[in-house]
């Protein structure tokens, strides 16, 4: 790679540069969403964009989720490539049959004739004191569905490059941001890049545990990571990056390498892409592993608004390095 | 203040003590927020709230034609609407600061009010998200025969939800007693609402002969005797309604919304609150009427300043749950 030079952008503004860039490289990219025109949504991420391209490329809806979501994936069967914005992942339950009946089957319904290049990007995550219509993380949903993939982005680089990747997909995408993170920052070449789909991340290397965490988690893992050092525990940190296609090699070899995995995810546990992963490194690493594979999401409750109650509901730093600890015999 | 002669009828029909509540229940709403924003400011209330101030006789008006065992649902901007129906103050501000003594253990928070005792369903965080919730409680009050009325309230904004139009024909075809009432605050969050809803918000409900009228949202006198007249033709069993009532929210969208000019002018805000006051001019009727005189509404405004800051210190004092909490509830 050659030498690049390198910002540090806050999350949100890595996500807006990938849109500007992508506007401007294609003409068929398109946004539409609520206030995200002079708003530039309520975390602002889209902020410069109406004034860049105009109002015929940022639109503003009304607050009728299943109604221009369907108007997403007609119009990327059409010529356009819409990136579609629903404020909060919470709200993906009014989108849901034009996600599943209709986007992520039209391509193969139709003997493999119409695509649907389309992206919609929400948010996930709890902790902002938002109470349980606000606070989900629904990916597991989507991630379940043949047709659609999911992407999970971690860092303001991979948000930016996953982003670039997904709007020239062919097919429906989903983009997951954690709210928690837009305001983070972290280092973005300015040169053009793109990251590939289904390639998971090591974000951290490690000896004596693997642990695999997406979108909000991979801080937590990585701090967890910090404490785990400074008790003699090498903790290798994967992020899959996108949950399907989701890398399953990576994950297996860094199992067999470490005989060892936590998965941390802010989903529910049940039925979640937790368990997706844990069975993935069960079934392709099992004769390398120490011990069962350890699922930690998202405790099976509503997310409560009070602050203590919330506090308990998701996985920290504290809670995945006594994790790591026991299961490595340090506790 | 001008109204029609049908509403006049109602409103010669009001006693005294009954304005006074009316204008007491409007004041309390008003100081309630206040102390709402002051908690935001003072980072003392975790999260956000949507503030209700300037919409105040619009949940007034309508809760007064409605009995204890009436239902509401209520809305993300739902503070109003809570108190309006009956609600404690104190027990609502230990539900914005999460704490055990609130209406929902501290589990909803500002959005999410709840309170069977007055006939309360619940605020909803999703928009159009009641609408279900509120035409299914006018099926039950029908089919067990109990009389009740419910009311849903909404923002302009709900209008761009489908589900409100299928609730909506619903309730023309099997007449049920549900008004729908429409705050009309001009804006769905930052975005004006002329550029989200086309045609005439009355026409959605005609279309489905679902009766539909308009009412000056700040005049708590109309927007009560309209409600009366509605509430008594639900109870009845003459069929829903859709009541769009025309209004303005004084603050930001939420607390955290302060700088708006991009949106809506200073000016316009300024207009609203001098000359459409729903409480300064309402308490200027009342005067003028010899319903009360200034001093005793002064003197009201000070009591329930009060007491909402006697509210505020209950709340700040009462003890948050215990995170075992969090796993309580989740089934019946
Ligand atoms: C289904 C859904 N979409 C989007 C949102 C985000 N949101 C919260 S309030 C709001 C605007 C609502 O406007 P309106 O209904 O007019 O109520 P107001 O805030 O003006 O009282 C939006 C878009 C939401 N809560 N639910
Ligand atoms: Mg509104």
């Amino acid at each position: 790679m050659p030498e690049m030079a390198v910002r540090e952008l806050t999350f949100a503004h890595a996500v807006r540069e990938a849109l500007a860039e992508e506007m401007r490289r294609d003409s068929r990219v398109c946004i539409f969403g609520e206030d995200v025109a002079e708003a530039g949504t309520p975390f602002k991420v889209l902020s410069g964009l109406v004034e860049e391209f105009g109002r015929e490329r940022v639109l503003d809806t009304p607050i009728s989720e299943a109604g221009f979501t369907g108007m997403g994936v007609g119009a990327a069967m059409t010529g356009l490539r819409p990136v579609v914005d629903i404020m909060f992942g919470d709200f993906l339950t009014l989108t849901m049959d034009q996600l599943v009946n209709q986007a992520a089957k039209v391509h193969y319904m139709s003997g493999g004739t119409w695509k649907v290049p389309m992206v919609l990007r929400t948010t996930l995550g709890a902790t902002r004191r938002s109470a349980a219509q606000h606070s989900q993380s629904l990916h597991a949903w989507l991630s379940h569905v043949p047709g659609l993939k999911v992407a999970m982005p971690s860092t303001p680089y991979d948000a930016k490059g996953l982003l670039k990747t997904a709007i020239r997909d062919d097919n429906p995408v989903v983009f997951f941001e954690d709210k928690m993170m837009y305001k983070l920052k972290g280092p973005v070449p300015e040169q053009e890049y793109t990251i590939p789909f289904g390639v998971a991340d090591m974000k951290r290397e490690g000896e004596d545990i693997t642990i695999v965490a997406t979108s909000s988690m991979v801080q937590v893992a990585l701090g967890a990571a910090e404490c785990l050092e400074k008790i003699g525990v090498s903790a290798e940190v994967i992020d899959p990056r996108t949950t399907w296609p989701l890398d399953e090699k990576t994950l297996v070899e860094s199992a067999k390498k470490t005989s060892r995995a936590i998965v941390v995810d802010e989903g529910y546990g049940r039925y979640g892409v937790t368990g997706e992963i844990a069975s993935v490194i069960a079934e392709g690493a099992f004769y390398s592993l120490d011990a069962p594979v350890k699922r930690m999401g998202a405790m099976h409750v509503p997310i409560p608004f009070s602050p203590p109650l919330e506090d308990v509901t998701v996985p920290t730093e504290q809670t995945v390095f006594e994790a790591a600890r026991a299961m490595c015999g340090k506790g | 203040m001008s109204i029609a002669t049908d509403q006049a009828r109602v409103i010669e029909g009001v006693k005294a003590e009954q304005w006074v509540r009316i204008y007491r229940r409007m004041v309390m709403i008003r100081q309630f927020e206040e102390q709402v924003n002051e908690l935001y400011t003072r980072a003392l209330m975790p999260g956000l709230a949507h503030l209700y101030m300037g919409e105040e006789a619009v949940a007034v008006g309508i809760c007064e034609a409605l009995r204890q065992t009436d239902y509401i649902t209520s809305t993300h901007r739902g503070h109003g609407h809570c108190l309006a129906k009956g609600a404690s103050p104190d027990r609502m501000f230990a539900e914005l600061l999460g704490k055990e003594a609130g209406y929902c253990r501290g589990k909803g928070g500002s959005m999410h009010i709840a309170d069977p005792a007055t006939g309360n369903l619940g605020a909803n965080a999703i928009v159009g998200g009641s609408a279900g919730i509120a035409t299914g409680a006018a099926l039950s009050s029908k089919r067990l025969g109990t009389g009740q009325v419910t009311v849903c309230f909404f923002g302009e904004g709900a209008l761009g939800q489908g589900v409100l139009y299928e609730v909506m024909n619903l309730a023309a075809l099997w007449k049920l007693p549900v008004i729908y009432v429409c705050e009309n605050n001009l804006y769905n969050e930052y975005t004006h609402y002329s550029e989200t809803t086309a045609g005439d918000m009355l026409a959605r409900g005609a279309a489905f002969g679902v009766h539909a009228e308009s009412v000056d949202g700040q005049d708590v006198r109309v927007v009560y005797a309209t409600a009366e007249r509605l509430v008594e033709r639900a109870r009845r069993g003459e069929g829903p309604a859709l009541l769009v009532c025309n209004t303005y929210r004084y603050h930001g969208h939420h607390v955290g919304d302060i700088n708006r000019e991009y949106y809506r002018s200073k000016q316009e805000e300024q207009e609203w609150k001098t000359k459409r006051d729903p409480i300064k001019n309402f308490a200027e009727w009342m005067i003028q009427q010899k319903i009360s005189d200034a001093a005793a509404l002064e003197q009201m405004q000070k009591e329930v300043r009060a007491e909402m800051k006697a509210a505020v210190e209950f709340a700040i004092a009462a003890p948050y749950p215990k995170p075992e909490e969090a796993e309580q509830d989740v089934y019946a």
